[in-house]
């Protein structure tokens, strides 16, 4: 993947807003937005309710998922551009779970919301209608999703890339700084990771830097070419950002997004933990 | 809760600002929250208003309600409040305590 397979740009996506064969889909924690106002012709999908599963604390399995992109109106053979608030976390988010069901192109708008607010491009309150498709997801691609153990032995010897801010990953703040910060795990962070702020890959306006930026970026905090990465973050939605700069614009192999991240690493028994702003120990 | 150059002309009063959920205690959160202005005094919604750390780092953005008001659950200590928004930018530097810090923001045509 790169640059001109992942991602469009505002323009781009204003020129094609009723091209057949273009899907428009908004992906946000807080679906007032959307409600409120949305690109002309997109859906919506709820991060909490369409991609996640109701009972189990686990995302939507392939025959979710793929129920749920039929009763929205998305077939196979679609071009899906997902953009969302938060700078477009929770759209990285849908993006890596689009990636892991196998579909076949699926692309990011380039500073979500908050760019198409700030350039004053059109709102609609509209909410198209799609016909029902049947669309058949792939078996799960496990080489982009880690889970917790391979996180564990991954201490010391692979890239951990912590991506949540520096006050996160020092123990001094236990959640992004718009919510309450009552938690029930410890604080801090796996021991080895490196800190790279997803914010560090973002413009003020939420696009992406510059390939050349970002290679500089990570490059200077230490992570290592040669070596296998894990990305994480609170519950897998900032690292899905990372993980989409790392494996989708600056196409390096083999990176995994740990979804269960620091709510469920800082909530297990007996796991290594590291204190302050170093990476810490093996 | 707020020391005196935090609160910019303009400061918001209170029952203006973004209503907390229930069940926030503060006595342990450190909340910071106010309305985003322009220079006139208007409300601006909308606006993406992000919190930096000490160094300067990003650590959280939210979107003004349609009264122009953000909140932040942050720590004790020194944060920048920046704001964005079509009408114009604007920053502010605040000392934050434990408890509800209020602190007017506004923005200007660059």
């Amino acid at each position: 993947m790169s640059r001109d397979t992942a991602l469009v740009s505002a323009d781009w996506a204003e020129q094609n807003l009723d091209t057949p064969g273009i899907v428009f889909v908004e992906v946000d924690e807080d679906t007032t937005a959307y409600d409120g106002g949305h690109i002309p012709g997109a859906i919506k999908i709820d991060w909490k309710k369409d991609l996640q599963d109701p009972v189990r604390r686990d995302f939507v399995n392939q025959e979710q998922f793929g129920a749920l992109l039929s009763e929205r109106g998305i077939k196979n053979d679609d071009v899906v551009v997902l953009y969302g608030g938060n700078n477009n976390w929770f759209a990285a988010y849908a993006y890596w779970y689009f990636k892991l069901y196998g579909h076949g192109d699926v692309k990011l708008l380039d500073g979500g919301r908050k760019k198409w607010e700030l350039d004053a491009r059109p709102y609609t309150k509209d909410v198209p209608v799609r016909e029902k498709t049947s669309y058949t997801a792939s078996a799960p691609d496990l080489s982009i999703r880690a889970f917790r153990d391979e996180v564990v032995q991954a201490i010391g010897v692979k890239n951990l890339v912590d991506v949540r801010s520096p006050d996160e990953f020092a123990g001094r703040l236990l959640a992004p700084a718009h919510l309450p910060q009552e938690q029930s795990q410890r604080g801090g962070h796996i021991p080895t990771a490196i800190s790279v702020p997803w914010s560090k890959a973002a413009n003020e306006d939420g696009t992406f830097k510059s390939d050349e930026e970002l290679a500089k970026i990570y490059g200077e905090a230490g992570l290592d070419g040669s070596k296998d990465t894990i990305a994480y973050c609170r519950i897998g939605e900032r690292s899905s950002h990372t993980w989409f700069v790392l494996k989708e614009l600056l196409g390096q192999q083999n990176v995994k997004n740990y979804d269960g991240s620091w709510t469920e690493y800082g909530s297990l028994i007996g796991v290594p933990i590291a204190l302050g702003d170093e990476p810490g120990k093996a | 809760m707020t020391s005196p150059s935090n609160t910019a002309a303009g400061c918001a009063a209170p029952d203006q600002s973004a209503p907390l959920p229930a069940g926030v205690d503060l006595t342990r959160e450190t909340v910071i929250t106010g309305i985003v202005s322009t220079a006139s005094g208007e409300a601006v919604a909308g606006a993406y208003v992000r919190l930096l750390d000490g160094s300067g780092e990003f650590t959280a953005e939210v979107v003004t309600s349609p009264e122009g008001a953000f909140r932040f659950f942050a720590a004790p200590g020194s944060w920048t409040l920046r704001a964005l928004s079509r009408g114009g930018n604007g920053e502010v530097i605040v000392d934050a305590t434990v408890g509800v810090n209020e602190v007017g923001l506004s923005v200007a045509p660059a």
